[in-house]
């Protein structure tokens, strides 16, 4: 069970975050009274993509971003395969350390800066992914990740101030609008791509793919919230998951880039006040 | 076991044959055969101490004369201090050293103690033997090439190396003391040599700089020596006892909380940050020497032991508090950090916060962590110091933005800072799974303000961590060539401490089933394993990926047929990837710096409100305890 669902998760999670990915840009062109592309265009992309002639501006930047893709698919096989959740994220973070040293490897000016605002990204969301984890660990006794989703009530319902919480920084995970500083979907921005601006071609393919593992890692995260030892909350978790993500793109679509500073305060004081304060109440609860 | 005095008096010799050598060759050898001698000597004491049966053993119960010569050992220091306060007019450390100094020889003339045994072996002090040994030993080999670096630069400083060799073996030899003593006014005496010989290593090179921080270094932990003559005191008139093991059992809350004054003060967490960060003035190896495997160790091993007598009280509340503020608070202001010696300051302070709050904590898993991360954490500290030190006498600089593409310049020394930095901080680095631990236990002590402390403290020792990182691997072809004139003896400690550090984190599962867990059983009584051994051999597996996953893609990327061309630059680049032309049609160098935040988490706007808020725990429960109300 746990070996076919890794190997689910290896094999699905591009194909699924392919699909959202192709959802979320129709979605988005029909907010904005556009057609949009076909569903399939993502997969259409990245074939693109590796069809083309690689050209680096170093020799270790492939390097880097293939380790960033085999550490998130690690770090997703081992949230599927219901293993330690707190360990799941600390590989997170590592991956996501080989993207920005892949970032800053080329000594690019855009490149860096992208590299720069990605570390703040991730010093601004990190703390609630941990309070959430220890909210799981409060809630269901234990920091599997298969005891969590076996337990009889939903964690939602001691900690909804942390989904709260999670909500508001996976925006930074999705790479959406206001938190999209490092590096954004759309083109058009001040620092050209950002992050990904030396990257071209393969490399940039593997990144793509790469960030489709992430989201379907922080959708599984999401769907911990919901899951329980009953067969029904499957289907619910998947349905808020649904919902979650066209918020999501809702909120992208509806508001302009952040600043950094106010990204990083805000994130923290939601931190506070929706993860701190649950992380309270359960503490006293338990 | 015989061994004891051989083991404190080897490198005391050593210490005194050091001081009399002028000659630079001579010196050399005599380090290298003192730093092997004290190494094989604490190899040796561990391999007899296996062959009687590995058996807690507490030993030397009659020693008047040693009593009297160590009576005579306080005054000669307190004399010393007082000498140089009157020189330098700073009259401060006089009084502390007179005070405490007095409170002590009264107290050891006029009670009468039962007789008891003076030290004791267990595999905690082992371990600190050990690392005193081979983190000291090494760095003081790594000293010999580095000193003759530092004056060949600083011609301004007086040579006065015979002294600072001599101070380093000293310290070696007081640590070993300190950690083998039972009796509280024995460990008082090694705790007070380690102070001076601290504020006389700070104040090496005597610039107006230098004697000002040596004096704050002396001033702040006379402090805590205060507080320990205070709880020694009090200890006497009541329980009539001055050994460790019955103040644990006893756990009476004023001496335990004047014992953890101390253990604070030498471990350097706030509001005694700042004698840690003013240490940076002196030479490399004793900074390298005080921030790893002594002095501030000397502080965590203190409240390790105190532990068992900090679970669910208002001392190891107080504890665990400022070590888990100071944790957050350090590691915020080491963002904004340029200085690499610095940033490796704060980030001591910072770890050793972490330490001590599971000290305060004070159950099991807390202290289990503890101990895994004072090991993780001498090793790769000391590393890191020394590649520093070694990249600031070729760069001419310790500046983390001159160490732009240190990579493609020194590549040796940026391997050794590279493993160094990953060990502090990335997954599956033992630091992280120590820290893993600790959050667990912090969840299980119902302790909010921790969790929260740990949530945002990770994070933010990430950002200063990884940007460090990212710092030194950029590829960018510097103008100038610098040539690596690190010394053999630099680069052979360097690479040990390497060696070390990965063998540590393979052989982590080992480490903590065949040492942790025993020395948890040694000191609580019980012992069941913090992590199963399931979690440990994921944890080795993982640690083989990062090494693998990384160098199979260098096989795979290497594989890929690619064509390298220069980098984006917005105005045209001149082709070397280091100028573009500007509006004006002019050549434009390109500058990239990392980020500091300075507005945010500068240490002119943090440090004070972090000071006024950990004296402020620190006084509240003192009053407390003082006021009889718990």
């Amino acid at each position: 069970m746990q070996v076919l669902s890794v190997i689910g998760y290896l094999i699905l999670a591009p194909l699924a975050g392919g699909l959202l990915d192709g959802i979320d840009r129709i979605i988005s062109a029909r907010m904005q009274r556009r057609k949009g592309p076909p569903l399939l265009q993502p997969f259409y992309d990245i074939g693109k993509l590796f069809s083309k002639e690689v050209i680096a501006v170093n020799n270790v930047q492939m390097l880097l971003n293939l380790s960033y893709l085999v550490f998130l698919a690690i770090a997703g096989s081992m949230l599927f395969a219901g293993k330690d959740i707190l360990m799941c994220l600390f590989i997170l973070s590592t991956a996501d350390m080989f993207l920005i040293m892949g970032a800053s490897s080329d000594s690019s000016p855009y490149a860096n800066l992208g590299a720069g605002r990605e570390m703040i990204q991730m010093m601004a969301y990190e703390p609630l992914t941990l309070i959430v984890a220890v909210g799981f660990y409060l809630s269901s006794g234990s920091f599997q990740v298969s005891d969590i989703i076996g337990q009889q009530y939903s964690s939602v319902l001691f900690m909804p101030g942390m989904l709260l919480g999670f909500m508001f920084t996976a925006a930074i995970k999705f790479r959406k609008s206001p938190f999209d500083l490092s590096t954004s979907h759309h083109a058009h921005q001040e620092m050209v791509k950002g992050l990904t601006t030396e990257m071209s071609g393969p490399t940039l393919a593997i990144m793509n793919i790469a960030e489709y593992y992430e989201m379907i890692l922080i959708l599984g995260i999401f769907c911990l919230f919901f899951l329980n030892g009953n067969w029904w909350s499957w289907p619910l978790a998947i349905a808020a998951c649904a919902v979650i993500f066209f918020l999501e793109t809702l909120w992208d679509n509806a508001s302009a880039r952040l600043k950094w500073k106010t990204l990083l305060d805000s994130c923290w004081v939601i931190t506070l006040l929706f993860g701190g304060v649950n992380l309270l109440i359960l503490m006293l609860l338990k | 076991m015989g061994l004891i005095p051989v083991l404190i008096g080897v490198p005391a010799v050593f210490a005194v044959l050091l001081s009399f050598i002028r000659q630079e060759k001579a010196r050399g050898v005599v380090v290298y055969v003192g730093a092997g001698s004290v190494m094989v000597l604490s190899l040796a004491f561990v391999a007899s101490w296996i062959q009687n049966g590995s058996m807690i053993e507490k030993v030397y119960v009659n020693t008047e004369m040693v009593d009297h010569l160590m009576m005579v050992g306080e005054a000669f220091l307190m004399g010393l201090i007082v000498v140089l306060s009157i020189k330098y007019k700073r009259f401060f450390a006089a009084l502390l050293s007179v005070a405490q100094t007095s409170l002590l020889f009264y107290v050891e003339l006029t009670t009468d103690l039962p007789e008891a045994e003076h030290m004791l072996v267990d595999r905690l002090a082992l371990l600190m033997c050990v690392i005193v040994a081979f983190v000291g030993g090494f760095i003081c080999i790594y000293a010999v090439g580095y000193m003759k670096g530092y004056h060949h630069h600083h011609k301004e400083f007086k040579d006065r190396q015979p002294f600072f060799f001599s101070m380093l073996f000293f310290f070696l030899a007081a640590m070993f003391g300190l950690v083998l003593s039972l009796n509280l006014i024995w460990m008082y005496f090694f705790w007070e040599i380690t102070s001076v010989i601290s504020f006389l290593l700070i104040g090496y090179t005597r610039t107006e700089e230098a004697v000002r921080n040596s004096f704050t270094a002396l001033w702040m932990n006379l402090l805590g020596g205060l507080g320990f003559a205070a709880g020694i005191a009090i200890m006497a008139f009541t329980i009539h006892s001055v050994q460790m093991s019955d103040l644990v059992l006893w756990g009476a809350p004023l001496p335990v909380a004047c014992l953890c004054l101390a253990g604070l003060t030498k471990s350097a967490q706030l509001p005694f940050s700042s004698w840690l960060l003013g240490a940076m003035v002196a030479p490399t190896p004793s900074s390298a020497l005080l921030h790893s495997a002594t002095m501030v160790k000397a502080g965590v091993y203190l409240l390790i032991r105190l532990a068992p007598a900090l679970n669910d009280t208002i001392v190891g509340l107080m504890v665990s508090l400022i070590g888990g503020f100071t944790f957050i608070a350090a590691s915020m202001m080491a963002i904004a950090q340029n200085d690499g010696k610095k940033v490796l300051a704060f980030s001591t302070i910072s770890n050793l916060g972490l330490i001590v709050a599971c000290a305060g904590i004070g159950v099991e898993e807390t202290v289990w962590g503890a101990v895994l991360l004072m090991i993780f954490h001498s090793v790769s500290k000391s590393m890191l110091f020394q590649s520093v030190g070694a990249t600031e006498n070729c760069l001419g600089s310790r500046d983390i933005e001159d160490m732009h593409g240190m990579l493609l310049r020194l590549p040796k020394l940026t391997y050794i800072m590279g493993i160094g930095i990953a060990g502090m901080y990335l997954a599956p680095f033992g630091m992280l799974i120590s820290k893993w631990v600790a959050l667990r236990a912090f969840v299980d002590s119902e302790n909010v303000l921790l969790v929260i402390f740990i949530a945002f403290g990770s994070a933010t020792t990430m950002f200063y961590w990884t940007k460090w990182l990212s710092k030194l691997i950029s590829q960018h072809h510097a103008r100038d060539n610098v040539t690596d004139v690190t010394r053999r003896d630099e680069y052979l400690s360097m690479f040990v401490h390497a060696g070390c550090m990965l063998l540590l984190c393979l052989l982590f599962p080992l480490l903590s089933t065949n040492l942790v867990d025993p020395i948890m059983l040694e000191l609580f009584g019980y012992a069941r394993p913090v992590l199963s051994m399931e979690v440990l051999n994921t944890m080795a597996i993982m640690l083989v990926s990062v090494g693998i996953v990384p160098l199979s893609m260098f096989f795979v990327s290497k594989a890929a047929h690619k064509q390298l061309v220069p980098i984006y630059m917005s105005g045209v680049n001149e082709g070397d990837d280091r100028y573009f032309v500007n509006s004006l049609g002019e050549p434009e160098h390109l500058y990239l710096s990392n980020w500091y935040l300075r507005y945010q988490f500068g240490m002119r706007r943090l440090m004070r409100p972090s000071i006024y808020f950990s004296a402020a725990i620190l006084v509240v429960i003192f009053c407390l305890i003082l006021g009889g109300a718990v």
